[in-house]
């Protein structure tokens, strides 16, 4: 009886939670339109979270694709069909490996950032102080930081992709000996803009999934150190399950 | 007016007035809720029951852009100043006006330049927060408090961990900025030393309740034991030294269980 009680409310608690971050979530859209015509805030934003990102992301995706060059080839040379090199590639990379892996390390690298540098602005007392100033720190702190990790996100998948394809032609065609006409015109032939949307579709949710997870975490964290440093712990476990929770979601429904 | 936190009462019918054009200063023991009363004031929080009116504004039930045009009106230095650490000097005090004014750059430039020349920091304006010493961090803050010519400005424990020169610093800062522009200065603080050179009047406050009131010389005659623990910094009395515990000899002569 014990166990069901505390399930319960440990279920209940959770809805709770999830409430208030939805609740989070549609005050930052509702704000956002504001926010969108300070057009420097947002701009400096997003250098924050892709122009900073941006080492991490292309040299992941370098080696990313040099694996999927290498264990790709050993696995179509068995069907003696390594000319598929590309397209498996391609598709692996726009679809899946893109997105997936571009926001598990935007947690890792901008979302973390974000998280820590709000939990210490609240902490330092900065974010009272805008209060008193009588600046919502919600719209001139928080929906800036939201909005540029949104619109960086698809940006850093996209260039992960191409970075990778060209590490996969790199070992495939280079090194391995496929031809290179049959990598790309496979290539071209098999990747729809289907598969370019899938993977936009993913980058966009998770943009928006891992900077509201940052956002939230770091506006609410307790301000003190070990508070801020358990905001920035659960930015990034909660945002790699979310991740792949909705990875599964939105490959299951483009099937 | 009364406020609680989770429960616990931090004021019961407490009754205090800050005229306008005056320093009066708050004082008290530590977790007395000075703090507290300061976000009460500001409207960070509302009270639970009673009022609190600021400028003849009705705190309770008062809507979020009449609280943000209250607060146009007022300033705040907080105890760590608070600055933006991602905003240089002059960015910071320049910050309420980007983000209430559109006045043009070059207006910005002087009256942030007017702001830092008041506290002594115009050579520091291209510095960063990090770059400036305690009692500098605070004089910016007050540069800043002070930009959109405040009616009221209110000080959170101004005098912790400054040297004796950023001291008179701020002492001399806090008195002029009163004189000259009229402002209503709300100063909480419990240095009973430095409240006695620049409060014009005093509330102590003890136990959720005002202890005593008065100007600085009257408070050190107050007929209150609690008053005289405080204002002659005894370290036993009606606030006693330690903290509830059970008995002492008993605990010690325990063994090893809690």
């Amino acid at each position: 009886m014990n166990l069901v009680s505390e399930l319960w409310t440990s279920l209940i608690e959770s809805l709770v939670g999830l409430g208030a971050v939805v609740r989070f979530l549609l005050r930052l859209v509702a704000e956002s339109p504001r926010a969108l015509l300070r057009v420097d805030v947002i701009a400096q934003q997003i250098y924050n979270s892709g122009a900073l990102s941006l080492v991490i992301i292309m040299l992941s995706g370098l080696f990313v694709g040099m694996v999927l060059g290498l264990q790709g080839f050993e696995l179509l040379q068995r069907f003696g069909s390594e000319e598929a090199l590309g397209t498996a590639a391609a598709i692996g990379l726009v679809k899946e490996l893109g997105p997936v892996i571009t926001a598990l390390l935007f947690a890792g690298r901008a979302g973390t950032a974000l998280a820590s540098e709000l939990g210490l602005m609240r902490a330092t007392d900065q974010l009272s102080a805008m209060e008193v100033m009588a600046v919502d720190p919600i719209r001139r702190v928080v929906v800036p930081r939201f909005l540029g990790g949104v619109i960086a996100m698809p940006l850093l998948a996209a260039i992960f992709s191409v970075i990778g394809i060209y590490g996969a032609q790199l070992i495939g065609v280079q090194i391995m000996g496929v031809d290179a006409g049959s990598f790309w015109s496979q290539m071209r032939a098999s990747v729809g803009l289907s598969d370019i949307n899938e993977g936009f579709v993913k980058s966009c949710v998770f943009g928006v999934a891992c900077s509201l997870i940052a956002v939230y975490e770091g506006y609410h964290a307790t301000p003190t150190a070990e508070g801020v440093g358990q905001a920035t712990t659960r930015t990034v476990i909660t945002s790699a399950v979310v991740i792949l929770f909705f990875d599964y979601l939105i490959t299951a429904a483009f099937l | 007016m009364g406020y609680a936190i989770s429960g616990r009462p931090v004021f019961a019918g407490l009754d205090m007035d800050f005229p306008r054009g005056r320093i009066t200063a708050v004082m008290g023991p530590s977790g007395t809720g000075k703090t507290t009363l300061l976000r009460l004031i500001t409207g960070q929080v509302l009270a639970d029951s009673g009022s609190i009116v600021v400028a003849g504004q009705e705190l309770r039930g008062v809507k979020r852009a009449d609280l943000y045009t209250l607060r146009r009106r007022m300033g705040m230095l907080f105890q760590n100043g608070a600055l933006l650490t991602d905003l240089s000097v002059f960015e910071n005090v320049a910050f309420p006006l980007r983000e209430h004014t559109d006045l043009p750059e070059r207006l910005i430039r002087q009256l942030v330049l007017t702001k830092l020349q008041a506290v002594g920091l115009r050579g520091a304006a291209e510095l960063m927060p990090s770059e400036l010493s305690g009692g500098m961090t605070r004089r910016v803050a007050l540069a800043r408090a002070i930009v959109l010519d405040p009616e009221i400005l209110i000080y959170d424990e101004p005098f912790v961990g400054l040297d004796p020169i950023s001291l008179g610093v701020i002492l001399r800062l806090i008195r002029h900025l009163n004189d000259a522009l009229g402002i209503t200065s709300i100063l909480v603080s419990h240095d009973v030393q430095e409240i006695s050179m620049v409060a014009d009047a005093v509330f102590l406050l003890s136990g959720g309740k005002v202890a005593a009131k008065g100007t600085p010389q009257e408070l050190r005659s107050y007929p209150s034991e609690i008053v005289r623990q405080f204002v002659g910094g005894l370290a036993d009395g009606p606030v006693p030294f330690h903290f509830p515990a059970p008995d002492y000899f008993g605990e010690l002569l325990a063994r090893g269980e809690k």
